[in-house]
This record gives C-alpha cells, structure tokens and sequence, in this order.
C-alpha cells in the first residue's frame, strides 16, 4: 500500500514537472496559509473555469491588472474550479494558448458543502468570482468585473 | 458626519443584498406566471392537483446546466406521477445571452422533448424573487395550508461530473422526506455554476 501511495506519488509530480508546471492543484488551507505569509500585501484572487465564458472574458482584466500595478504589494491568483480531471486536458492547454502570466491553479477541494462558505459564506458557488484581501480587510464579489470594476475595488483596499 | 455616511452606505449596500437573497426553506415560495415554450403561460395554480414542484433554474448555455439536464428530465420523469412535477425557468436575459432567447428555448425544450414547461422569466423578475444565483439552482416548494413554501433550495446532487458512484441525491432524499410528512434533513447546498446572465449595468 505504501508503495503504491509512493508510486503514484512520483507519478503525480513527474506530470507535475513535464506536462502543467503552471497549473498547480491549491486547497482552501494552502490558500488561506499563503495569504497569512503574505501581510500588506494585497491578494486578488479570481475564481473561474475553462467552461465558463463570462470568465473567460475578464481574465485579460486580471492580467491586465498585475502588469499596471507591478510596482505594488499585489499577488493575483487565478484559482480554477473545473473538475480536477481536466487538470492536463483543459486547464494546462488553457493556460499555455492564453499565455496567463499569473499564477494559476486547479483547486483541490471535492466537497462544496464545504469549501465554498470557507472561501466565503456569501457566495452561492456562481463563477465568476473575485475575492480582495489585504490583512483584516476582505471583499467578495460573485459577478463579473470590468477593468475600471476591478481597478476600483483594488485601490478600495 | 462620516460615521453617519459610512452608516448610510451600509444600509444601501444591505438594501441591495437583501433584493436579492435567495429564498430558504421556511419562506413562502411566491407563485408566478410566467409565458412557456408552448407560448401557455404556466404558474403554480397550472397543477391544481400537485403537492409541491421542484422548481428549476436553467438554461440552454451553462456547462453545468447541460450536464444535469437529463437529470432535470429524470426527476420530472419520476416525480410528476407522485405528486411533483418539475417547472423549468431560465432566468438569463436573452441579451446578454444570445443563445437563451426564447426561440432557442423552445428549439432544446423540442429538441430535448421536455416534458415539463420551460418558462422565459421576462425582465428576470422570478428569478429575483427567488434569488436564484447560477444554473442550475434548485428549490423545492410545497404546498401546505399557508400556501406554497420553500423545502430546499441548491444542488440536484453532489456529483456534477457524473462520476461519482456513490451519490448523494439532494432533491430525491428531499422528496422522500416530504412524502412521509416530515421535514428535509438537508434544506440547502451548494454548489458551482454559471452565472446568472445580465444586461451589463450602464
């Protein structure tokens, strides 16, 4: 049992490396954990799926955003929500074709009941949706933003 | 003064929260009337013989929405003879959504062979009162002697994929429940979807 748990282990961060270097898988803990390190500094965290058009569309927003403001304190994650068995079939060759700049992750988590009043109690699990922390203060917004939308709730912080 | 318009703005931001809450177990489940693919028009008082409706928000554009569809279909197939039937609403604004335009509804619903109504909410005012936030949301209502309330409201079931093979089907358990006069053990889940589509504000 060890050594299967060990093989596919190995297997699992080969593919890692070789094939979704930019895609990695996140849970809400390593979220919150990496938010923690990170004081003053702002954290824009996006939520979105391959599958999702409205998303699709505002993701150049996000880029957008991080160039602008490369001089900030500010980290923009790009979490996906698509199943994790789309991880090296839709999400890595998502990411490649757009060339996304910021970091990228499939979220780690199967049990909405749980993880998505974690991440927020307001939201309903509609995508997209945007969350803006910076030390005690935290903003969440299920809809989608406008690059002028997006500037504007950053500088709020 | 500050404290005041801070308190104001508060209060605004609350005010336009509330508009659009979504509806619990417990509330009343307001009726509609609302224009169906058949051009009918379809409410509550439609099933003078139900003993509640399970009351869908979809549509014809959502990835998750399409993957559940046949769920959709199931549940009407196997709860209208028992007293449920299945009323389907899409809440997007046609356009902000070219492919949720009335006609395209009526081309999935024949396409399809729905055998339930699949009503365009005009103005998406339904879908305001119900607080329907994505596709597919959920809520099943009852009717009791103080008129139509909500039971649950959220997920089908818990596996969207479709992968799973141990399910736990939310909207059936609730049913099931129902049917022995008892109340649900679960009223509400979560779930990811699509958005609900709207005009972009000016």
């Amino acid at each position: 049992m060890k050594i299967r748990t060990f093989i596919i282990c190995v297997l699992l961060s080969c593919s890692g490396l070789s094939y979704s270097q930019n895609v990695k898988l996140l849970s809400v803990d390593q979220l919150q954990e990496r938010i923690k390190k990170g004081q003053d500094s702002t954290y824009v965290v996006n939520f979105w799926a391959t599958w999702c058009a409205p998303c699709i569309k505002e993701l150049p927003h996000f880029e957008k955003l991080s160039q602008e403001y490369k001089s900030d304190k500010l980290a923009v994650l790009l979490v996906s929500v698509d199943f994790k068995s789309k991880l090296n079939t839709a999400v890595v060759p998502f990411v490649k074709r757009k060339k996304l700049t910021n970091p990228v992750f499939l979220l780690n988590e199967s049990n909405p009941q749980e993880y998505i009043d974690r991440i927020d109690p307001s939201w309903s699990g509609s995508i997209p949706a945007t969350l803006f922390i910076k030390n005690d203060k935290k903003k969440f917004m299920e809809t989608e933003l406008t690059y002028e939308q997006l500037v504007t709730e950053y500088k709020k912080l | 003064m500050k404290k005041y318009i801070t308190l104001m703005l508060v209060f605004t931001a609350m005010l336009a929260q509330a508009q659009s809450k979504t509806l619990k177990a417990g509330e009343a489940a307001p009726d509609f009337k609302l224009k169906n693919v058949d051009n009918k028009e379809i409410s509550f008082e439609s099933y003078p013989k139900a003993k509640g409706f399970i009351v869908v928000f979809t549509c014809n554009t959502c990835p998750y929405a399409k993957a559940y569809e046949q769920r959709i279909i199931d549940l009407d197939k196997k709860f209208k003879p028992e007293g449920y039937p299945v009323i389907a609403i899409n809440p997007n604004d046609p356009e902000a959504s070219k492919a949720d335009t009335f006609d395209k509804m009526q081309d999935l619903a024949k396409e399809k062979k729905y055998g339930f109504p699949y009503l365009f909410d005009q103005g998406q005012v339904v879908t305001d009162q119900y607080g329907a936030k994505h596709t597919p949301h959920l809520f099943v209502v009852s009717k009791t002697a103080k008129g139509t309330v909500v039971e649950y409201t959220g997920a089908i079931d818990n596996d969207p994929e479709g992968t799973k093979t141990e399910k736990t089907k939310y909207v059936e358990e609730v049913i099931a429940s129902l049917k022995k006069n008892q109340k649900p053990a679960v009223t509400e889940t979560k779930e990811i979807g699509c958005t609900v589509k709207r005009k972009a504000k000016a």
